[in-house]
């Protein structure tokens, strides 16, 4: 990375619950340089969203344990209580782009209200007709053909796929640094996910944004993001760019993730990974994909470190650097 | 005219009022399920596929048509002997399995209605059924929102099961599930079609998933088939448009399927037009390929190699 605009270093979370206290963030290390498309890979419950939630500074609580370090420009986010910092940050420097549009979207007001109210938060716009002419403007770019008509609707007489642009637009239009999104258009059809994927590619590449996509769906970290990391019961367990990930995926977990996707050129069904994702107030001890990991052994139980593979490609196994 | 078709749609249409409009749900739907298929139906949400799910299962008429099994005409209302034979799984179990009954309860209620062989008690062949779909005994006195998603899934497989069907409608039975977990339950599928000689008709809209489990496949947009065949076929050369803009949608994991998908472009126009109608084929306005007769006439199905067909006035080149 040149130019690093965010960066996760050991980044732990416990809830404090009733059971005991549940350590569902176990030491990420994560960085996203500007401009660049990055994606968070994993199961679901392995704590991808939850990231994300502490990147926005979303977790708070009584029970919320969040130790480590998150600097977004220069700024440390963890247990930052300027306000004027997280405004700036949520209203216009990190957007986010939801799972499923028509939930996202408050459905008591007209897209023309939402998207006014979020360009008057962070644009510099003087007047609420300035706010239009720009919804206006920013709509057509998502080829959303009369605009007009669009901005007098409310989300529930949208198509998913309508929505998903309304949505993208939203996330778009105060020029965010970085923009997160979580499972986006997967809760939509296929065609409508591509559709999505290609408009934040196209969008975000113009205005220089950088992404962070977190997704099960490794089709979509392939044809959309430059680098990946691979979570497993909260921690990274791989990290390279995509070529590498799925030229060469090092991890246990990695290779049993791509096999088990079904492959659209037939051949034999795909491979499950034997087992869930464990309880984290008594997660396994040391590499916690050790208890599903079919190549286990007894050191597996110790603490695992990164190792690098080459310059951007790290991974935390034994088995790694023992390969020929 | 003695039918000798397995299961057979004719000419379906179903359609609804909306407020002043009709929404043609179905127009002209047209199927022929032989016995001990998987015959997969795709289509973006909105195509009708659900639609056809509830009709096959006598949940709601037809407007027109009609529907043959082993060349009896279904009528609406049932006896229990014909119910039996069309059992369904949807896609999110956490809402089609009753939070209030427990496993045993769920999958013992078709066993009770539908009468099951007395030699046995009915928590032996719940246990049974559960074993047969890999779901613990032990699991029988809990209720769903113990079980995991995949197990519940497993659950209401052991519910369809239960009835004894010949026919199996699935409708997006992995879709909430998790890729790890979904492997799983698609070759429990294919593993009790074989065992139990099932004939399944499933509907998704997961290209990949389609392409490892069925045989034959009806590819729907906007109420109408307008591509079936055999699977093999239709991945390898698409004819009609919107076949080839599914296909080209499916996000891949390498470059070998990457290259196999159908060339494919994305314009303003397939934005755009998502929110236009046309008289004649109903992709026209998404198409690159459409002109005048497009937006006018309903393309005939057209015959191109071994049953696969397409309604398409332009169909795409194999190569």
């Amino acid at each position: 990375m040149i130019d690093t605009l965010l960066n996760i270093q050991d980044l732990h979370l416990k809830f404090d619950l009733y059971e005991g206290s549940s350590h569902v963030l176990n030491g990420v290390n994560l960085g996203i340089g500007k401009g660049e498309r990055v994606a968070i890979v994993g199961e679901s419950g392995c704590g991808k969203s939850t990231a994300v939630r502490a990147i926005l500074g979303l977790l708070t609580g009584r029970n919320v344990n969040l130790e480590g370090s998150i600097r977004f420009t220069g700024s440390e986010l963890i247990n930052n209580s300027d306000k004027k910092l997280w405004r700036d940050i949520r209203s216009r420097r990190i957007s986010m782009i939801f799972q499923d549009p028509t939930a996202a979207l408050n459905p008591v007001f007209t897209i023309r209200d939402q998207l006014v109210n979020v360009i008057r938060r962070g644009s510099n716009v003087k007047n609420k007709r300035q706010a239009i002419d720009l919804a206006r403007s920013a709509l057509k770019r998502v080829a959303i053909a009369d605009p007009d008509r669009i901005l007098d609707t409310y989300p529930f007489q949208l198509s998913g796929g309508l929505a998903q642009r309304v949505m993208i637009t939203m996330a778009l239009i105060n020029k965010p640094e970085l923009v997160l999104a979580d499972e986006p258009g997967s809760a939509l059809d296929v065609t409508v996910q591509e559709q999505t994927l290609h408009l934040m590619r196209d969008l975000t590449e113009e205005a220089g944004a950088a992404v962070l996509i977190i997704t099960h769906n490794l089709g979509v970290v392939r044809e959309f993001a430059q680098r990946v990391y691979v979570m497993y019961a909260g921690s990274i367990v791989e990290e390279a760019t995509v070529e590498d990930l799925f030229n060469r995926p090092k991890h246990p977990y990695t290779q049993a993730l791509i096999n088990a996707v079904p492959k659209l050129t037939g051949g034999d069904l795909p491979t499950a990974i034997e087992g869930v994702v464990p309880d984290y107030i008594r997660p396994p001890k040391g590499c916690r994909f050790h208890t599903r990991c079919p190549l286990a052994e007894e050191r597996c139980r110790s603490p695992q470190k990164m190792i690098n593979v080459s310059r951007d490609h790290r991974v935390a196994c034994f088995l790694a650097t023992e390969e020929s | 005219m003695n039918d000798k078709r397995y299961l057979a749609i004719n000419d379906i249409t179903k359609h609804y009022r909306v407020h002043q409009t009709t929404v043609k749900a179905l127009d002209g739907v047209n199927l022929d399920i032989r016995k001990g298929d998987c015959v997969g139906i795709v289509g973006e949400s909105g195509s009708g596929k659900t639609t056809l799910a509830k009709l096959l299962l006598g949940v709601e008429p037809a407007t027109t048509g009609s529907m043959t099994f082993n060349g009896i005409v279904l009528p609406l209302k049932r006896d229990r002997s014909l119910r039996k034979k069309i059992q369904v799984v949807q896609q999110n179990p956490m809402l089609t399995l009753n939070p209030k009954r427990t496993i045993k309860q769920t999958v013992g209620l078709p066993l009770r209605i539908y009468g099951f062989n007395g030699a046995k008690t009915l928590t032996q062949k719940v246990g049974d059924l559960l074993d047969t779909v890999g779901l613990a005994r032990e699991l029988m006195d809990r209720y769903p929102s113990a079980l995991s998603g995949g197990q519940r899934q497993r659950a209401a497989l052991a519910r369809a099961l239960a009835a004894e069907p010949e026919i199996i409608i699935l409708d997006e039975p992995t879709s909430a599930l998790d890729v790890s977990v979904q492997a799983r339950i698609l070759s429990l599928l294919k593993d009790l079609q074989e065992k139990f000689s099932l004939t399944f008709l499933f509907i998704t809209h997961d290209l990949s998933v389609i392409r490892n489990m069925a045989s034959s496949l009806a590819v729907m947009y906007r109420g109408r088939i307008i591509e079936a065949g055999q699977t093999d076929s239709i991945f390898k050369a698409p004819k009609h448009h919107y076949t080839a803009m599914l296909l080209s949608s499916v996000p891949v994991v390498s470059l070998e399927e990457q290259n196999a998908k159908p060339q494919w472009t994305w314009t303003r126009a397939l934005f755009e037009g998502e929110e236009k109608y046309s008289n004649g084929c109903s992709f026209a306005p998404r198409c690159p390929s459409s002109d005048e007769p497009c937006w006018k006439l309903v393309p005939e199905e057209q015959e191109f190699a071994n049953r696969h067909v397409a309604k398409c006035h332009h169909p795409r080149s194999s190569s």
